[in-house]
């Protein structure tokens, strides 16, 4: 009981400052995205937080991050130019176009949307609610269903900005664009933001969404990000998630294809205290792919939820679902793939697989590959692994001199390394892949200022293995 | 070199290995035959340092060192390789790198420095030339999608880049054609030196021709019965093994 009430603090907070603030938040809405913030936080109302009850959530508990208070930014209160200095995100050779959120709110606010000569528009979601009213409206929302999710319903009612992206029809633009989204604040925060990416006919889009904190103040961001993706069009999209062991992160990624379309998401979860990452595809063209693919390293007491729904609305498409993890400690996972061919989604082809090792005794993963099958002509799989490291693997390449702990962190590498290795840009590929081995070794900078369980687990290892040669 | 005394050892409660001694010089090539089933790659393991075994009683001293209780890897630092009757697959790690990590770390535990780059792409170069490994093969996977005879002739291969001074090659014969043995045997005998010994464990004569040994021991029931020079392969041969337990009743 005293879980529900905790609950009910921070659901009636959120109540009571939507009500509060109401005029503030939606100072710039366009009539249909008015609507939809009273109408969500009506659903929100009545759903309130989702809580282990419902089959979703079952191994997600959300009631310590709730049980606490925090700051709801409405206002953009911080020196943008702050940002730049305070988070530098470098990848050598990699030359991308860079937009960032702080705390939730667009920065650079001199030139919050820009429109390139090619026609695309990039900037802040909140000024295009200005701009172009027409075009967000006819996207916004659409495919985002807030009816059925509590987190999607306070993010719809309560979120002001976030990132606009609009690729005109046979745009291909040629540069990645970085989306980062930090949160630094002087106090614990709750931060709704809301993303939208719409891809035209015949366009091509690389896109890198980063999350990331600067401080070890507890945050609690709840994101929804929505990609349309037009006929024809691809969509290459990468995220990198490392958040202090204090935060919570909840992403939502809304994908909506139409015909001969494609859209592949790359989710590299390398710190976090609790992140779910709800990964929602519609395949509603003929001839429409998708690959969707996840990395999770997690240990001490972080927590990593995968929920992954795929949906074959209409014949002739592809889904390739490759999640891989890696818990260490006490850290605790969930996977979720629900794949579901609908009736007339007939010559379907629909593969998923999730692979997990346990470092420790203590660590969890609940996984539960689903599929939801209508249509009778499909070639669907599914399959889940957990096991430890392989001991007869371990032995052979001990036995040729190499010391327990490389021998560990060469086979945790090469389990990491088929996941990092679809990365088809080579400049991110390498960044990920160091990355990845920084955080394998126990060096991560975020890890270092960890302060639930320094130990053993974050003393630097000598490690002299060149794994760039693997 | 190796001097095994009256060694005892079980897995899950049951005795394998029933008082087993034996003694390597340097320079020698011996060879263990016998049925399945009697000891032989448990033998070779215990050696190597795999845990799944109990060593119940006796010795192992290698180079006046005890290797029970030494680690894996410590072991192969001391000059002990195995020869894997069944090498194991890694994906995700390339031979290269798999290589050069366990040369460097062998380095590192003798004191001294990793060798240098062009040094080692330079001692690949030649032990695949000599065991006839295709180029590609360095850039793939450990044994990933090896065949029987490849995965085997890449056993080899890795003892000539790690120059142990005791290799136990358990049944490395086995799956492999008549070309890939004669490859096997010459890459094997290229390297004897010496100061440095063999163990082949084999079911058959057929390896022994073109390895010879100077010592054959028979493994039966957890003991070695017999020893003898490198005619009693032969005999082994022609009587089979139903001539040694004959002798045993």
């Amino acid at each position: 009981m005293e879980e529900i009430s905790v609950k009910n603090t921070i659901k009636e907070a959120l109540i009571k400052h939507f009500h509060d603030n109401r005029s503030t938040i939606g100072i710039v809405d366009p009539a249909r995205v008015a609507e939809l913030r009273d109408d969500a936080m009506q659903t929100f109302i009545e759903k309130g937080f989702p809580d282990n009850k419902q089959e979703k959530w079952r191994n997600t508990d959300l009631s310590r991050a709730l049980g606490r208070d925090y700051f709801y930014p409405i206002s953009q209160f911080q020196d943008s130019t702050q940002a730049e200095k305070i988070f530098k995100c470098e990848v050598p050779g990699f030359d991308t176009l860079s937009v960032t959120v702080l705390n939730g709110w667009y920065v650079n606010s001199d030139k919050p949307l820009s429109v390139l000569e090619n026609g695309l528009i990039v900037g802040s979601l909140r000024t295009a609610f200005k701009t172009y009213p027409e075009l967000v409206e006819s996207y916004y929302a659409r495919f985002a269903d807030y009816k059925s999710n509590g987190l999607t319903a306070l993010n719809t009612a309560l979120a002001m900005d976030g990132i606009f992206i609009y690729v005109p029809d046979d745009v291909v633009v040629e540069k990645p664009i970085r989306m980062i989204s930090l949160v630094n604040m002087t106090e614990d925060s709750m931060i709704q933001l809301r993303n939208l990416v719409i891809l035209g006919r015949n366009s091509k889009l690389t896109l890198v969404q980063c999350d990331d904190s600067i401080d070890e103040h507890r945050s609690f961001t709840n994101t929804v990000s929505e990609f349309y993706i037009s006929e024809n069009a691809t969509l290459d999209h990468y995220k990198l998630q490392n958040i202090n062991d204090h935060s919570t992160l909840i992403n939502s990624s809304w994908f909506e294809l139409k015909e001969g379309s494609s859209a592949s998401s790359n989710g590299i979860s390398l710190n976090g205290g609790l992140i779910r990452n709800e990964t929602i595809v519609r395949l509603n063209g003929r001839g429409s792919h998708t690959d969707l693919l996840g990395l999770y390293l997690m240990d001490r007491y972080q927590h990593i939820d995968n929920q992954v729904f795929v949906d074959h609305a209409v014949p002739d498409c592809t889904s390739n679902e490759l999640y891989k993890g890696i818990l260490d400690d006490h850290a605790s996972g969930v996977f979720n793939g629900h794949i579901l061919v609908r009736r007339d989604a007939q010559r379907t082809n629909a593969y998923q697989n999730n692979k997990n090792i346990l470092i420790s005794d203590k660590a969890v993963i609940d996984t539960k590959p689903f599929l939801e099958i209508y249509a009778d002509d499909v070639k669907c799989s599914h399959g889940a692994t957990v096991g430890q490291l392989d001991a007869e693997a371990m032995f052979y390449i001990r036995s040729r001199g190499i010391s327990y702990e490389n021998a560990r962190m060469l086979l945790m590498y090469a389990f990491a390394a088929e996941i990092v290795n679809k990365i088809s840009i080579e400049e991110l590929r390498n960044r990920i892949d160091d990355l990845v081995k920084k955080r394998l070794r126990g060096e991560l900078s975020i890890c270092d200022q960890c302060v639930l369980h320094c130990g053993a687990q974050e003393q630097k290892k000598e490690f002299k293995i060149d794994m760039s040669r693997i | 070199m190796l001097s095994i005394k009256n060694l005892r050892a079980s897995i899950n409660k049951k005795e394998i290995l029933k008082g087993v001694n034996l003694e390597v010089n340097p320079g020698e090539v011996h060879a263990i035959m016998g049925p399945n089933g009697t000891g032989k790659s448990t033998l070779a393991s215990i050696i190597a340092g795999r845990d799944v075994y109990t060593v119940d009683e006796g010795e192992i001293i290698f180079n006046g060192k005890n290797l029970l209780g030494m680690s894996v890897n410590d072991r192969a630092c001391e000059g002990i390789f195995l020869g894997f009757q069944y090498p194991v697959e890694i994906p995700g790690v390339s031979m290269t790198n798999f290589m050069r990590t366990a040369i460097n770390e062998q380095r590192k535990y003798r004191g001294l420095d990793p060798m240098p780059a062009n040094e080692f792409l330079a001692k690949m170069e030649e032990k695949k030339r000599v065991l006839e490994i295709q180029a590609k093969t360095a850039n793939r996977s450990v044994n990933e999608g090896f065949s029987g005879g490849e995965k085997k002739k890449n056993e080899i291969f890795q003892m000539a880049m790690l120059e142990p001074s005791l290799a136990i090659l358990d049944e490395t014969d086995s799956g492999l054609d008549i070309d890939a043995l004669k490859i096997v045997a010459n890459g094997v005998n290229r390297l004897r030196r010496p100061d440095n010994a063999f163990i082949v464990i084999t079911h058959y004569q057929r390896l022994l021709d073109y390895i010879v040994p100077d010592i054959v021991h028979v493994l039966y029931d957890g003991k070695i019965v017999r020893s003898g020079g490198k005619e009693l392969a032969i005999e082994l041969e022609e009587k089979g093994y139903e001539w040694i337990k004959a002798g045993l009743v």
